[in-house]
């Protein structure tokens, strides 16, 4: 699993490199996701664009990070391919997070918030 | 090594069986994907079999053989309509000898309520038809169709 972090002064955003996150690399997803946002911004940005499929393991994870990032921090998505859209959508799970288009999108929110 | 898929080229129909471990499930569902007759169906429609295969599979090796690998057989075969699919296992049965109902976890505001599992059969349900299970002679029977137009 590779994840290539990028750190701005009120947001970091992950781009995952990996084109899936599923059973065999969820749990290796969380605990690499919490060693890169153990510090840093309170923003988080997921950047989807490359990965081409979720399953419910890898949603899982996702939403695992979510909450290990704490009440004070949140967790914004960015780029989801149509595949990965569809498992966010039929689980309702769209809706406990920001979804942006693309991760140069949730970025420029910030800077203009 | 997985040996290559069986692959009847008149009818079109997929034979795959495999241990069932996590990078199994990954490096058969790519090949599943790769050939007839999934390879045919609209991107859409493919996101959706890859969608449902995970799931059952994932279930099937995290439930079915709790121990280690077991042996797993998938079967794709073209009728009107789209995709019958069934896959065989040799574990465990399911729990009351019936599918789970896949009830959504409710969405949670509360953070720490926030639900981390119970997608899969929700998933499956909403994205098949027919589906069917019968536990018969120590096998797990699933069975059911996957919609050409996803």
């Amino acid at each position: 699993m590779q994840l290539q972090t990028q750190t701005r002064p009120k947001v970091m955003s992950v781009s995952v490199i990996d084109d899936r996150i599923d059973a065999a690399t969820a749990i290796q997803f969380k605990e690499k996701m919490r060693d890169i946002t153990q510090a840093g911004p309170d923003r988080v940005v997921l950047d989807l664009a490359r990965v081409q499929f979720l399953d419910s393991s890898g949603l899982g994870a996702i939403v695992a990070v979510k909450k290990l990032l704490g009440p004070d921090r949140v967790l914004e998505l960015a780029g989801l391919t149509p595949t990965v859209e569809k498992v966010f959508r039929l689980t309702r799970m769209d809706s406990i997070f920001t979804i942006h288009p693309s991760v140069e999108v949730a970025v420029s929110h910030a800077a203009s918030a | 090594m997985l040996p290559a898929p069986d692959q009847d080229g008149t009818a079109g129909r997929l034979h795959l069986a495999f241990l069932a471990s996590p990078l199994a499930v990954r490096d058969s569902l790519a090949r599943m994907l790769a050939a007839q007759p999934l390879r045919s169906l609209s991107p859409d429609a493919r996101g959706t079999a890859e969608i449902v295969l995970a799931e059952v599979l994932n279930n099937l090796e995290e439930h079915a053989y709790p121990d280690g690998p077991g042996p797993v057989s998938v079967t794709l075969i073209p009728v009107a309509g789209g995709i019958h699919c069934l896959v065989v296992d040799h574990g465990l049965a399911m729990p009351g000898g019936k599918l789970p109902e896949g009830k959504l976890p409710a969405v949670e505001t509360r953070l720490e309520r926030q639900p981390e599992g119970g997608f899969g059969w929700h998933l499956i349900r909403r994205l098949t038809r027919d589906l069917t299970y019968v536990r018969t002679g120590g096998s797990n029977r699933l069975s059911f169709l996957l919609a050409q137009d996803g």
